[in-house]
């Protein structure tokens, strides 16, 4: 009998990655602070910090309340701004071999255009992932994903702007009450693929000030504590739009977090708040994942996406 | 370009299983001292340490970050290094009840270190509550290099002064302030500062303990030719850089003000550059990277 060979690889649209195991945007800045601890081409793709036009210093501190299995963050888009992002961040990725995904936020429907339009002008960019679901904006009424006809405006400027070239992974939030409905309006407007889920909407009352803890009032939660609600959610889009690739988030620590993803439809599978607790947990992740996925018998990741629909 | 190409952040960090060699109680903290190996070697005065807690089913999630009070090298134990861990929270009082043999998981060491002069100067170390922690292993070097070193602690009470035996051995002198009286003089540890530098008796100010200490040594050293290098201390989720919490406010050489990790910009920042005043709000954007 011979050794099973497990075909590891994964596809986003028309990327491809060796791993389906990536960082999630907001979680491992442009990579060079997580290249300490391992090669960042070992893993399928670094998902870059949502990157906005200019420059933005983001909310005021506190930014951060852990909470019971999660942590809540109101981080608000702190970043170096699109262009200095390009010159700088995203050639010292390609030089380490790392394939590269950019998120890139923006505060209206011509922001998210003059955005692509300058990713697309760059070279080694697997492929852009729309995030228009932070929740850490001062408008709710911002969150564009939180509204269907916003959402698809977005998308539609950017697959203008983008053409084919590259895969346009919109980046959901789980706080609305028709998911599927949201994401089916985005990938008839362009959406090769979706990023589910972002944070969930949260805050913390500091006892001692008996206030708001976060200087941003509201925060967006991860960890473990929300991954139920990231399969729930990868689970009825998945079911809504089977031909459509999940890039699923949302909890994710370890190889089994990582596996109950993939079956409930993920593609790939960003890993966040984890990295927090343990810099090279993405690599346990990856190898506890391939080898659960040969316990199971599974040939392949594609063979396991989507599985627990059958 | 060329820069940009090797980067320097975390570049001394590891993630290893260290073991707990002791554990015991001093005053209101708990000297906590982990076997380490030849991680001491990357180690320096003013670096942190990053310690998952709650053990593999906790419902905490994030590392504790705790400033390294020393390390030390010695044939029985090898490389060690002690913290000063005070139990107020689920984390460290977690820390707190781990008994000799213990493994305990760490990212080390991480952040910025002290600057160290190459000639000798007065130095003043100032720490406050169990701040002072990483200040005597400070005191040691500083005294290699001939410095004189002068310490105050301060504190609220007598029982929150961390000033162990050996410690009073590295500096040339030490005096302890508490605000009830109960210990040393009564007063807060930044009142005589004023007088010292204008004496000339201090060239840099070594600081670690509450911001609002940081900030008032700050305030003291403003306008004079006084260096000084504090600790700080912001509420950080990753200890490495990647989740943008512990920003502060800090001026750079072009006079523009940026959002600085503490964790890998800090914790040992020049005070002259924090700017005190902005911490909690979000300063304006006035020119463009």
């Amino acid at each position: 009998m011979s050794a099973t060979v497990l075909d590891f690889s994964t596809t986003i649209g028309n990327a491809f990655f060796t791993t389906p195991i990536f960082t999630a945007s907001g979680c491992a800045s442009s990579g060079k602070e997580l290249s300490q601890f391992f090669p960042l081409h070992e893993i399928g793709a670094v998902v870059t910090k949502s990157v906005m036009n200019k420059p933005r210093f983001g909310r005021p501190t506190p930014r951060m309340a852990e909470t019971p299995s999660g942590m809540l963050n109101s981080i608000g888009l702190q970043g170096p701004g699109i262009d200095s992002f390009l010159a700088n961040d995203v050639p010292w990725l390609v030089e380490q071999k790392s394939r590269v995904i950019v998120s890139i936020a923006g505060e209206t429907v011509e922001e998210y255009a003059t955005l692509a339009r300058k990713v697309r002008s760059v070279a080694g960019i697997s492929a852009l992932e729309v995030n228009i679901s932070c929740p850490n904006v001062e408008n709710r009424g911002l969150v564009f994903a939180c509204d269907p006809e916003a959402s698809r405006r977005v998308i539609d400027g950017v697959r203008r702007i983008i053409g084919g070239d590259l895969p346009i992974i919109a980046k959901l939030s789980p706080d609305v009450t028709n998911l599927p409905a949201i994401a089916t309006g985005v990938v008839e407007a362009g959406a090769d693929a979706l990023a589910l889920i972002n944070t969930v909407l949260g805050m913390v009352i500091n006892l001692e000030t008996m206030r708001p803890h976060l200087g941003g009032k509201t925060g967006g939660l991860s960890g473990p504590a929300i991954k139920p609600v990231a399969v729930r959610a990868i689970y009825q889009v998945h079911a809504a739009l089977p031909t459509v690739p999940i890039l699923g988030m949302g909890g994710v620590a370890s190889g089994r977090d990582a596996l109950e993803l993939i079956l409930a439809g993920a593609s790939g599978v960003s890993v966040g708040t984890a990295s927090f607790g343990n810099p090279n947990v993405i690599i346990d992740i990856q190898n506890q994942l391939q080898d659960l996925l040969v316990a199971k018998g599974f040939p392949s990741v594609k063979s396991a996406i989507g599985y627990a629909h059958r | 370009m060329v820069e940009i190409l090797v980067s320097q952040i975390n570049r001394s960090a590891s993630q290893i299983i260290a073991t707990l060699l002791s554990n015991k109680r001093v005053g209101q903290y708990h000297q906590i001292v982990l076997g380490i190996g030849d991680l001491v070697k990357v180690c320096r005065p003013g670096n942190f340490v990053a310690i998952k807690v709650g053990g593999d089913s906790s419902r905490m999630i994030l590392r504790r970050a705790f400033a390294i009070s020393r390390v030390s090298e010695s044939v029985s134990f090898g490389g060690t290094m002690e913290l000063i861990v005070a139990p107020h929270g689920g984390g460290s009082q977690w820390l707190c009840s781990q008994i000799e043999g213990a493994e305990i998981d760490i990212v080390a060491p991480l952040g910025t270190a002290f600057g160290i002069p190459t000639t000798p100067i007065k130095a003043l170390l100032v720490g406050g509550g169990y701040g002072s922690a990483p200040l005597f292993g400070l005191a040691e070097l500083l005294k290699s290099r001939g410095c004189k070193v002068d310490m105050l602690l301060g504190a609220s009470i007598g029982g929150k002064i961390y000033a162990p035996m050996e410690g009073k051995r590295s500096v040339n002198s030490l005096r302890i302030y508490t605000e009830d009286g109960s210990m040393g003089e009564k007063g807060r540890v930044t009142e005589p500062i004023a007088k010292l530098i204008a004496d000339a008796e201090v060239d840099v100010i070594y600081s670690c303990g509450p911001m609002a200490m940081l900030r008032a040594i700050s305030e003291l050293t403003n306008g004079t030719e006084v260096i000084h290098q504090c600790a700080v201390e912001e509420a950080m989720a990753c200890g490495i850089g990647i989740c943008m919490t512990c920003v502060l406010p800090v001026k750079n050489a072009e006079g523009q003000i940026a959002m600085l990790r503490s964790c890998i910009d800090g914790p040992v920042m020049d005070g002259s550059t924090v700017q005190w005043d902005l911490i909690g709000q979000v300063p304006e954007i006035s020119v463009q990277p």
